[in-house]
């Protein structure tokens, strides 16, 4: 090449040496903050990571990611309310991401393709009693598992999933998914002994010579509250008609059958009732739907399957065959209150499902365990009055769902184990929400949520099959697709993109991107537009640097 | 009917630069790590310069297309300007500045030259901004399209002479606040019933293609830029970008108010061939002009001391008339 | 070959000898012989490889050169007058980017009023422009200079003008020398620039260049030019050696070596001039002349050799700069700075006047009769010129000088 002309030709790429970073007020900073379902999962589960391993067909990392988290996933998959669907910001966009069917899809295919987990190969020589096999205690038996110590489940029923088997119907739940991921469990090396009730637990554990216990024996004792019946009146409790779905067989109910209360149970109840040949299943609430305790996808598909609700309305009398109800009005503070006004409803028998209490009489001999309600106090950690006596569950005060226990199971066994190695359990800072106001949604793509396949409603009210399939795998991904990864980097290179000045690196797959501070003018365009929220813009005399 | 749903989407592949999932060959050019970045680090441009970002998407596209092979010509102007001052070019590429008015012959010229050599292999790209453009280049360049000389010409439309002060063109839309133009009198602002479409104008030449596109839509410039280049003749983009400095807007929101300009209608996306509109690039969550207007400095007399609701209806059945005209909504409507 | 033709076609055929690559024109009075006649070697095949391309304006078609220019290939354009103004941002810009471009200029008079015939007030608006520019004294010269021209531009990446009497040169059929096809390929070597838009070496051609760096470029621009007076007479000779004439280079002295009064004159005048002298002198007046091919670069040296021993110097300009009279002669008095000698500067030719011998005689006897003032305006209506003058101080709303002029002039038949 010939000499070129001064300063009128100049050799590409020359500007490199003009740092315009000295340009900068304020400088990008890549930043991961707590997705919405993350947050609200009961379970502690790292949804939006097992959905990123799913979104690329990975579904054996997304199990094992959930698996970190949640031993049950086919379960959860099938009777978590998901409380992330309802936190998930993607509502704001068109639907939520079905969460709970990926996470059933996941849960099945490891059931289908026998994935198992590999317990340590070395244990602590710590022995732990779990009083209860219900998901709480199934879930702090695994944790414990993994973390090396030795557990011993006791459980007073002959098999084990404790409300999962007992109180959850069939079609709901299916007995063998269940069965499958218990035995997943058990393959752990957890010893269970089915049948087993702890009359004393401080016996149980000086006698084992356990070195901690976690009480989770649920609430399996259904309430019941008075009713003047008459002598023919045909009364029983809903966890007594859901239990013997198990086992001795079902109770005779009648063609028409109330249901009193308006909690899940309850729907369960109701539909359990029309599945047994009932013609007529009422449930009797004394408020109205949207103050129902039971979730909406519970009452939509009893109304479905033909139950009838009966708002605003008391029990004041069962008789054979038939039932007093009183209507009753919401005062100011929406609070039912009685309106003198009476009317009959034809039943041949009515099933209470008002609540369950636990069995605690395994307590009495302990005098620092206190007890509230019916419920046992525990501190943060789970930990009872009792050292090294945890509890959770359903028998501490939480909400009483399958995805909580799990969630107690492993804080119980994470604490545990902190205190069986005389230390403290610290589960570090959370990062700051990844608020849908953070999102730049303009980038996600119209894709409304995939519909679970149900059961013919015929099948529905005759047999116990389930009635929500699940996901095929074509689904599931475009579901799990829908993610938005709130508040984390997924590498879709929009800022890297959108950058005017070139002034992002990008590192290659699963290693991000970073700003090269010499050329970043901080125009905050890669913040503005990224999708997910996973840059904040910071005062470069605040950045450190 | 879940079944038969494809899984084709990507979380945002359609609309981000790239996604881990997607093959290099589905993802934009701005995500591939090999990039050409024909407009590279250290130029002086804004903070949020819409024609930094826009310049560097189209050369960068064509570059792809090209092969690597692209001659760029650029008329006078703010990206001449904060790409190339003595002694340092942020080019990548082969570039040459002439004169403000005269890019579009400059490029013919590269064009003529090539052809003479017989370079088939190497393509030219003119481009400038509106007043370059749209202004005092437009005879040159209708001389380029009348003729179809071999260019691909882009321009980067910020809606006035942003290198002299932010001046009036005619390109600027009715009301804007410039420096010529400014919020005083009975009138303030740009006068309706001025200024031109160039796009429209390309169109009546019969040119091959002529398409608009603006940098709120990378993967729509960049399909563009590739169909173009695809072609041989005299092709026109004319794409969008939002000065932050002339527009009074945050440096930050230089993509959200190009994507806004577009989903009011007020910039409609479109493409041409042979003086034919056969594509739009439909609106997809529609907004009123206000939402556009509002976060502008340049139309702070809008609503500031009042809100000027006569106004801003006028501009919003500019819009409108935009979205009839070129069916916009075209999808909503043949769905309902 | 010998022939007989048209200076236009004699120097569109020698251009077309040249290989330009690329051709953008705009057709304006008195060029278009030569560009009508490029289009169809271009269009008939003859000259090949080349793009002809029919512009919109000279502007693009000076821009299109640019481009082509800096795409490395070799460019050719021709225009004339208001074309030429019409490029001017163009012609600047080609040549501050060192573009060696070549251009025929068909001299002719700038309006208003608007005027088609031939003067040099077009290509002297333009003579800092950075261009070179080389004045022919005839067709012959005029054909001849455009091997030699872009050889120069070629060598120097700088463009060049050749600047023909319009009409009087480019419509005037004569016995012409045509160069051959082989004799311009064995004097002009394939175009090997200095700097080319290429995808395998990119360079960024056209910076901004701000004060820090602005002189120097500019001075580099005046180098250049500087070369340029080494590099022409050289060409020029290397031109005879193949082409066995004489043309071209920096001067051309016509009896100067005793001559007390010496003509200065740029262009086909020159030739007139000479006539003029020859009949002179055969009455004993020691008079020469002097025609200056390259009026830019301006080869100051030259002048000064050529008039530094004469008396008193007459230039004979084709222009007129408004407001202090001539251009030529301004460039001549740099030359001649410190030598005591009479300076006569004469207007003459203005927008195709014909210059005649009997005009030239009565001049040249004033001059050297001491009679001549410093600027006169040859064959000035004086008497018309009077007149309007005078209705302009009677009053205000005379109307426009031209249009009474005219009528003046209509009455005077």
């Amino acid at each position: 090449m010939k000499e070129k002309p001064f300063a009128i030709t100049l050799d590409v790429g020359s500007s490199l040496a003009n740092r315009t970073g000295a340009w900068r007020t304020e400088r990008p900073r890549y930043v991961d903050r707590m997705p919405p379902c993350n947050q609200a999962c009961p379970a502690g589960e790292n949804i939006q990571q097992w959905l990123f391993h799913a979104e690329s067909g990975d579904y054996e990392s997304a199990w094992r990611q959930l698996m970190r988290d949640n031993p049950l996933p086919a379960v959860m998959g099938r009777v978590c309310y998901h409380p992330c669907e309802t936190a998930c910001n993607r509502v704001q966009v068109d639907n939520a991401v079905g969460i709970n069917s990926i996470e059933r899809f996941l849960g099945d295919e490891a059931i289908r393709r026998g994935w198992t987990v590999e317990a340590p190969s070395e244990t602590s020589g710590k022995r732990v009693l779990v009083i209860g096999s219900g998901p709480a205690g199934l879930s702090a038996a695994y944790h414990l598992r993994l973390l090396g110590h030795e557990v011993t489940i006791r459980e007073a029923q002959d098999r084990p999933g404790g409300m999962m088997r007992y109180g959850i119907p069939r079609y709901r739940l299916p007995r063998e998914v269940l069965d499958a991921e218990i035995d997943r469990i058990m393959a752990l090396g957890v010893t269970l002994e089915l049948g087993t009730k702890v009359e004393d637990v401080l016996t149980a554990q000086a006698e084992g010579g356990f070195d901690a216990v976690f009480l989770a024996v649920g609430a399996g004792i259904g309430k019941r509250a008075y009713i003047p019946a008459g002598d023919s009146a045909r009364v029983l409790d809903a966890v007594s008609l859901l239990g013997s779905m198990e086992g001795e067989g079902p109770p005779l109910l009648g063609r028409r059958v109330a249901v009193y209360g308006g909690g899940n149970t309850a729907m369960d109840a109701a539909r359990t009732a029309r599945r047994l040949g009932a013609t007529d299943a009422v449930v009797v609430y004394r408020r109205t739907r949207d103050r129902m305790p039971a979730h909406d996808i519970e009452v939509e598909e009893a109304l479905e399957e033909g139950v009838r609700m009966k708002w605003l309305s008391t029990i004041k009398h069962a008789d054979e065959g038939r039932l007093t109800i009183e209507r009753m009005e919401l005062d100011e503070t929406g609070f039912p209150q009685p309106t003198g006004e009476f009317e009959e409803l034809q039943a041949d028998s009515v099933v209470l499902a008002l609540g369950q209490d636990s069995d605690l009489s395994l307590l009495r001999d302990v005098p620092e365990l206190a007890v509230d309600h019916g419920m046992v106090q525990v501190a943060d950690g789970l930990m009872t009055g009792r050292q090294g006596i945890f509890a959770g569950g359903d028998m501490v005060p939480a909400e009483r769902t399958v995805t909580v226990a799990v969630g107690h199971g492993k804080k119980a066994a994470r604490h545990i184990d902190a205190y069986l190695r005389g230390a403290t359990y610290d589960p570090g800072a959370k990062h700051a929400p990844a608020t849908f106001d953070l999102l730049n949604p303009w980038y996600y793509s119209d894709a409304p949520a995939s519909v679970r396949p149900r059961l013919e409603l015929a099948r529905r009210v005759s047999t116990f099959d389930e009635v929500v399939q699940g996901l095929d795998e074509s689904t599931a991904l475009f579901e799990a697709r829908r993610c938005m990864s709130c508040g984390n980097c997924f590498e879709c290179d929009n800022c890297y993109g959108v950058c005017p000045d070139n002034a992002i690196r990008k590192l290659g797959p699963g290693k991000g991107f970073d700003i090269d501070l010499d050329y970043c003018k901080g125009c905050g365009l890669c913040a503005a537009e990224c999708p997910c929220g996973a840059i904040e813009m910071v005062p470069e005399e605040d950045s450190g640097a | 009917m879940t079944a038969a749903r494809e899984v084709r989407f990507y979380q945002v592949g359609s609309f981000a630069a790239g996604n881990r999932l997607l093959g290099p060959e589905l993802q934009s050019e701005q995500a591939h790590p090999g990039r050409s970045n024909a407009l590279t680090c250290g130029h002086r441009a804004c903070q949020g310069c819409g024609e930094a970002l826009g310049a560097r998407y189209a050369l960068d596209a064509a570059q792809r297309a090209a092969g690597g092979k692209v001659i760029a010509v650029n008329a006078t102007g703010c990206l001449e300007v904060f790409s190339t001052p003595y002694p340092e070019t942020s080019w990548q590429l082969p570039w040459l500045h002439s004169l403000f008015g005269n890019a579009p012959a400059v490029a013919a010229g590269v064009a003529a030259a090539l052809r003479a050599k017989g370079r088939t292999d190497v393509r030219v790209v003119g481009q400038g901004g509106d007043g370059g453009t749209v202004d005092i280049g437009l005879g040159c360049l209708s001389g380029m399209f009348e003729r179809n000389d071999d260019v691909l010409y882009v321009c980067y439309d910020n809606e006035a002479y942003m290198n002299t002060g932010v001046q009036r063109s005619g390109a600027t839309p009715p009301t804007t606040r410039t420096a010529t133009t400014q919020a005083v009198g009975e009138v303030p602002g740009a006068p309706f019933g001025q200024g031109k479409s160039l796009p429209l104008i390309a169109m009546a030449h019969e040119i091959p293609y002529v398409a608009t596109a603006t940098v709120a839509g990378l993967r729509d410039l960049e399909a563009k830029v590739h169909r173009a280049m695809g072609m041989r003749g005299a092709r026109y983009l004319h794409v969008l970008v939002p000065c932050p400095l002339g527009w009074g807007t945050a440096s930050h929101d230089t993509v959200r108010i190009a994507r806004l300009a577009e989903q009011t209608g007020l910039f409609p996306v479109f493409e041409a061939t042979g003086g034919v509109v056969t594509d739009v690039t439909p609106i997809r969550r529609r907004v009123p002009v206000e939402e556009y207007l509002r976060p502008q400095k340049r139309y702070a007399h809008l609503f500031r001391p009042e809100l000027r609701t006569d106004v801003i209806a006028r501009l919003q059945r500019t819009a409108d008339r935009n979205i009839a005209r070129f069916g916009l909504l075209a999808q909503e409507e043949a769905s309902s | 070959m010998l022939k007989q033709t048209e200076g236009s076609r004699a120097v569109a055929e020698t251009v077309a000898y040249c290989r330009p690559e690329v051709i953008a024109a705009y057709p304006i009075s008195p060029q278009t012989h030569i560009v009508e006649e490029l289009s169809r070697l271009v269009k008939s095949g003859a000259l090949k490889p080349c793009e002809y391309v029919n512009v919109e304006s000279e502007f693009a078609a000076m821009s299109m050169c640019i481009g082509a220019s800096a795409a490395g290939a070799r460019t050719y354009t021709a225009t004339a007058s208001q074309g030429l103004l019409y490029m001017v941002e163009a012609l600047y810009n080609a040549s501050g980017l060192g573009l060696p471009v070549v251009m025929t200029v068909a001299n002719r008079a700038i309006g208003a009023p608007i005027n088609i015939w031939n003067d040099h007030s077009d290509t002297m608006s333009q003579r800092d422009s950075g261009w070179i520019q080389l004045y022919a004294r005839d067709n012959q010269e005029a054909a001849d200079l455009h091997p030699q021209a872009f050889r120069l531009a070629e060598e120097l990446s700088l463009p060049v003008m050749v600047c023909m009497d319009g009409f009087v040169l480019t419509h005037a059929w004569e016995r012409i020398e045509v160069p051959e096809q082989a004799q311009v390929d064995a004097f002009l070597p394939p175009y090997d620039p200095r700097q080319v838009l290429d995808p395998d070496e990119p360079v960024s051609i056209g910076a901004m260049v701000g004060p820090d760096a602005f002189t120097e470029v500019r001075y580099l621009a005046h180098a250049k030019q500087m070369q340029a007076l080494e590099a022409i007479p050289r060409v020029a000779e290397e031109f005879r050696q193949v082409f066995g004439r004489s043309s071209g280079g920096l001067v051309h002295p016509y009896a100067c070596e005793d001559a007390e009064t010496i003509i200065v004159a740029l262009g086909s005048v020159f030739g007139t001039v000479c006539d003029v002298v020859d009949e002179m002198r055969e009455n004993g007046v020691r008079i020469g002349a002097l025609a200056i091919t390259s009026f830019r670069p301006f080869p100051l040296e030259e002048v000064r050799a050529a008039l530094g021993r004469a008396r008193r110097v007459v230039v004979l300009e084709r222009a007129l700069a408004v407001g202090i009279g001539g251009i030529v002669s301004s460039n001549v008095r740099t030359a001649l700075s410190g030598i005591q000698l009479a300076g006569h500067t004469v207007v003459a030719g203005l927008g195709g006047r014909p210059i005649t011998k009997e005009s030239l005689h009565r001049l040249f006897d004033d001059a050297v009769a001491g009679r001549l003032e410093q600027l006169t305006f040859l064959d000035l209506n004086t008497e018309l010129v009077e007149r309007e003058l005078a209705r302009m101080a009677k009053t205000r709303r005379s109307g426009p000088s031209a249009e009474n002029i005219l009528r003046d002039v209509g009455s005077n038949r």
